[in-house]
This record gives structure tokens, C-alpha cells and sequence, in this order.
């Protein structure tokens, strides 16, 4: 599902976000990014969708070379990721039910259609009936599964998170790793990015463990026939 | 097809009224954006306005261009009914009265006041004279001139006067501030085009995070930009009523003196409003330059805002 081979991305400001990193996640696996922050966790994931181009190396998701991808077929490419995020990007003025259905907005979805799929995610999270309330007015926790309820709204085959347990106490923030793991079980790939050690080990996935820029473990052998020159 | 295009519309739809939620939640600042929009719009509308009123106003003096034709005094009046029946034929002339010298003097002892010298006077001092209209196609300065020249040229004629030069000036007034029209349209449409714009711009500023988050899960510039545009279309609608409104509102104003005015000169002349051209024009003008600030500014300032998760 995705593939970094030999891929470096150093920022503007001269820093090496990733050098040389090779990486494989399986179709409908779910597996960890760790490492301290500044290792390189969010770089991958901005790699993954796009948010980022790699300054060399390829990314391959899904089987496509994403350094092919033109610009403009960016926003369908990111429509088939599923994106959660440390500080959930909801827009706080718009109530729930609109936050969610925006991945399905921007696909002109049907407006039926539309409201049959909110339902569903927000049942999905626990948050059936909540779709007229602000951000605001729900808890860090249940505001983090209206960002999950967007993410997966769209039926993508991958999903990403940054820290997705970041402002959470340990109780929610293992609801949210089951939450997920639910997802994976019905086939999305996954791959989250966190700190948290102690939530890694009680989920017993494989990790991928970044330090400064670099693939610390791990059996991340590339794709046959991209092997080359490792 | 028939359900994409369903969607089609309905999307454009659904931006449009966010647009236009988002226009009423800012009531005042929407007004003072679409009162500016509304004077730069009513200024070349009350300059066409005040062209068109002139030209209907001054409609019947300007056909009064004609030439008088002062024959030579000892051309008899025979003979000047046969140079004008001569005269009836060039082309150009669409008729030609014969004054003579008598009937000549007789309105001049009649509303001069000179009645009791002129009595004294042996003979007829005056000449006849024809009174040469114009064909309302022969009236610009050149057909004027040539017919002129073509009658000086007689050697029955003595001299050749145009009597409505004040009308000539006149037009060329009118052409002038036709002129002015269509450079104020320019600039104040330029300025319409900065003023949506800017305010365009300081709408995609203020709502930043949400175009980041939308491109973020995957909204094209397309669809981040709809609502940009549907809202330069209204503020640029909006502009062009307000204009239409502020017309009409000098017009009503100036309706009554005017027509008072036009009494006084013995005329049944009263001001009119713009055409349904005119109207039509300054609609379509407030929307395409609408359309045209809002893409402008939503094109430039829409790409320098990309996601950064």
C-alpha cells in the first residue's frame, strides 16, 4: 500500500525531515510511526498525502508513484486518504454534522447520499445524534472522533494520523486505537504516528521507529525488484 | 448525464447560498462594500442618462438646422422660385420655402418695431430668400458645408448662412460628454473590479483555516474558489440595483423641476429613466465585473494557501 524508497526530504529552512528512509506498509495493515518528536513521524505522513513532495526517493502509494501525480489531480488523490490529527482541524464555527460530511462535499457527493454516510460514521464513533452540536461544545475525546468520523467518511483504503491521541488521557486515547483497530479489521490500511510507547506495546502492532530522519527497525524491505542497491 | 448536471447545479447552487449566508452575517460591511460599488456604477449611468436627456431635450431645435439662401436684391422673385424648385432636386435638401422680399418686410414691420421708419423708406431694402432645409441624414457639419458651398456657388446668391451652428456646438458638446462617459465607465469599472477584489481577498484571509482544511480533505482550487466568485457576482448584482436605485432616485427628485423648467420654454419634454438596454447593460457590467475581482483576487490568493497539517 505504501512504499518509501530511499526517500529524503529536507525543508526550506535546511532541515533534513527524513535522509534515506525505505519503508513497506501492507495492504489492510495497521502499524505504528514512533520515534521523539522532530524524528521524522510527521514528514512521512506528509509524504503520504501529499503535503509534501520528497526532495529525492520515491513514494509509492497504492501502487502509483506519487512523484508523477500533476497538482491539480492532488485534491482526488488526498479524497482517497483518510487524515486525523493531533489538533483535529474541525471548523469550530461549522457544527458537526457539516464537518463531517466536508470529504463528501468536496466530492459532489448527492445530498442524500451525504446524509445517509454522516449518519452512519458519526454511529460509527459514538456520536449518532450529536450532528447539530459545535466542536466546542463536545469534549477533547469526542472531538477527536468527529476528525475520525471525517476521516473515514469517504470510505478510504488508507488512513493517516498524526498524534491522534496527543490531547487525550490514557482512557480515551486507547478508545481511539480501538476505534481505529475496528477499521483496519474491515480492511483500511493504517498508520499512525505517536509517541506514545506504552499504547504501542498494549496494542502489540509493528512499529516503525524513526530517529532523526532515519529507519531505525524494522522488516521494511521494498517491494521485489526495488531492492537495487540497499 | 441528467443526474450530473442535477448535481452540477445543485452544487453551484449550495455555493451560491453559502455565499450568500455569509454576505447576510455581515450586514454592514456587505453595505458599505455594495454602496461603494453602487457610486462607482451610478456615475457613468447619470452621465448616459444626462447625455440621452440633452439629445431628447434639444430633439427639436436640432431640426432646426437649415440655410438661408439670401438671393442677390436684384434677382426677381420668379426667378427664385425656379432656383428653388432647381434646388429641390439636389439631393440632401428635403425642402426649400421661398420668402419674399415683401412678405419679408411685412413680418419685419410687423414684430420689429421698426414699423414707422421703415415706412419712409422708396423701395424694399430686403432681399428674397430661401429657406433651405436639410434632409435629417445631410445634417453633420460636412453635409452641411457642401451644401452650403453648392449654393454660394449661384450666381443668383448673394450669401449663404448656416443658421444653427449653436446646434453643432452643441452635438459636439454631447459627443464630449459621451467621450467622458466612456472613460469614467473604464476607471470606475477598474475600480469596481479593485474594491471586490480587495474585498474578496480579506474574505479568503479571514477564512483561511477553512480553505486549508478543505483542500485538505481533498477540495480542488475549483471548489474552494466557487464561493469566492458567486459572492463578486452578488456584491457586483447588488451594486448595479443599488446604482439602478439611486438613478431613479435623482430622477424623481429632478422630475418635477425639470418638467417645470421645460414648461417655462413652452415644451412637453419630461426626464426619462434608463432603457431596458441600459438596465440590461449595467446588470450585466456589475456581474462580469464582479465575477471578474472576485476571480482575480480568489486565483491569486487561493494558491498561496495550501495545507499544513
Amino acid at each position: 500500500m505504501i512504499v518509501f524508497d530511499r526517500v529524503s526530504k529536507r525543508y526550506p529552512n535546511g532541515r533534513e525531515g527524513l535522509s534515506a528512509a525505505t519503508l513497506r506498509v501492507d495492504a489492510g495493515e495497521m502499524v505504528f510511526l514512533t520515534g521523539r518528536s522532530g524524528a521524522g513521524k510527521s514528514t512521512v505522513l506528509k509524504l503520504i498525502a501529499l503535503l509534501e513532495r520528497p526532495t529525492r526517493g520515491t513514494v509509492l502509494i497504492g501502487g502509483k508513484n506519487t512523484g508523477t501525480l500533476k497538482s491539480r489531480h492532488i485534491p482526488a488523490f488526498r479524497r482517497g486518504i483518510g487524515m486525523v490529527f493531533q489538533d483535529h482541524k474541525l471548523l469550530l464555527e461549522r457544527p458537526v454534522y457539516d464537518n463531517v460530511a466536508l470529504p463528501l462535499v468536496v466530492a459532489h457527493t448527492p445530498l442524500k447520499e451525504i446524509d445517509k454516510r454522516v449518519r452512519a460514521a458519526l454511529d460509527q464513533v459514538g456520536l449518532l445524534g450529536r450532528e447539530r452540536a459545535l466542536p466546542l461544545e463536545l469534549s477533547v475525546g469526542e472531538q477527536q472522533r468527529v476528525g475520525i468520523a471525517r476521516a473515514v467518511i469517504s470510505k478510504p483504503a488508507l488512513l493517516i494520523a498524526d498524534e491522534p491521541t496527543g490531547n487525550l488521557d490514557a482512557d480515551l486515547a486507547l478508545e481511539v486505537m480501538r476505534l481505529f483497530k475496528r477499521f483496519q479489521e474491515v480492511g483500511v490500511t493504517i498508520v499512525v504516528a505517536t509517541h506514545d510507547m506504552h499504547l504501542v506495546h498494549e496494542l502489540g502492532l509493528r512499529e516503525i521507529t524513526l530517529d532523526n530522519g532515519h529507519i531505525q527497525n524494522g522488516d521494511n524491505d521494498p517491494l521485489p525488484g526495488m531492492v537495487a542497491t540497499r | 448525464m441528467s443526474l450530473g448536471l442535477a448535481s452540477y447545479g445543485a452544487r453551484h447552487v449550495q455555493a451560491l447560498l453559502a455565499s450568500l449566508g455569509r454576505l447576510a452575517r455581515n450586514p454592514l460591511g456587505t453595505l458599505l462594500t455594495l454602496i461603494v460599488i453602487a457610486l462607482a456604477l451610478a456615475l457613468p449611468l447619470g452621465l448616459e442618462l444626462l447625455v440621452t436627456n440633452a439629445r431628447i431635450a434639444t430633439g427639436g431645435f436640432a431640426n432646426a438646422v437649415d440655410l438661408s439662401v439670401y438671393l442677390k436684391s436684384d434677382v426677381p422673385l420668379a426667378k427664385a422660385e425656379q432656383l428653388a424648385t432647381s434646388g429641390r432636386a439636389r439631393p440632401g435638401v428635403a425642402h426649400i420655402e421661398v420668402i419674399s422680399a415683401d412678405a419679408a418686410l411685412a413680418e419685419f414691420r410687423a414684430y420689429s418695431g421698426f414699423g414707422a421708419a421703415l415706412s419712409v423708406l422708396s423701395a424694399n431694402p430686403l432681399p428674397n430668400v430661401l429657406h433651405v432645409h436639410p434632409r435629417p441624414d445631410a445634417e453633420s457639419a460636412d453635409a452641411l458645408e457642401s451644401l452650403r458651398r453648392y449654393f454660394a456657388a449661384w450666381p443668383e446668391v448673394d450669401l449663404v448662412q448656416i443658421d444653427a451652428q449653436w446646434v453643432m456646438r452643441f452635438n459636439a458638446i454631447l459627443e464630449v460628454l459621451r467621450r467622458l462617459l466612456i472613460i469614467a465607465a473604464a476607471i470606475l469599472g477598474a475600480g469596481v473590479v479593485a474594491v471586490i477584489g480587495n474585498t474578496i481577498r480579506l474574505e479568503i484571509l479571514n477564512r483561511r483555516g477553512e480553505i486549508e482544511v478543505t483542500k485538505l480533505v481533498g477540495g480542488s482550487n475549483g471548489f474552494v474558489r466557487r464561493p469566492f466568485l458567486y459572492a463578486g457576482i452578488v456584491y457586483g448584482l447588488g451594486g448595479a440595483l443599488l446604482a439602478w436605485a439611486i438613478a431613479a432616485g435623482a430622477i424623481g427628485v429632478l422630475a418635477e423641476p425639470v418638467a417645470r423648467l421645460a414648461r417655462s420654454y413652452g415644451s412637453r419634454y419630461s426626464l426619462v429613466g434608463p432603457t431596458p438596454q441600459e438596465l440590461g447593460l449595467l446588470i450585466a457590467g456589475g456581474i462580469v465585473l464582479g465575477w471578474l475581482g472576485a476571480w482575480i483576487s480568489a486565483t491569486r490568493h487561493l494558491q498561496s494557501i495550501e495545507p499544513r497539517a
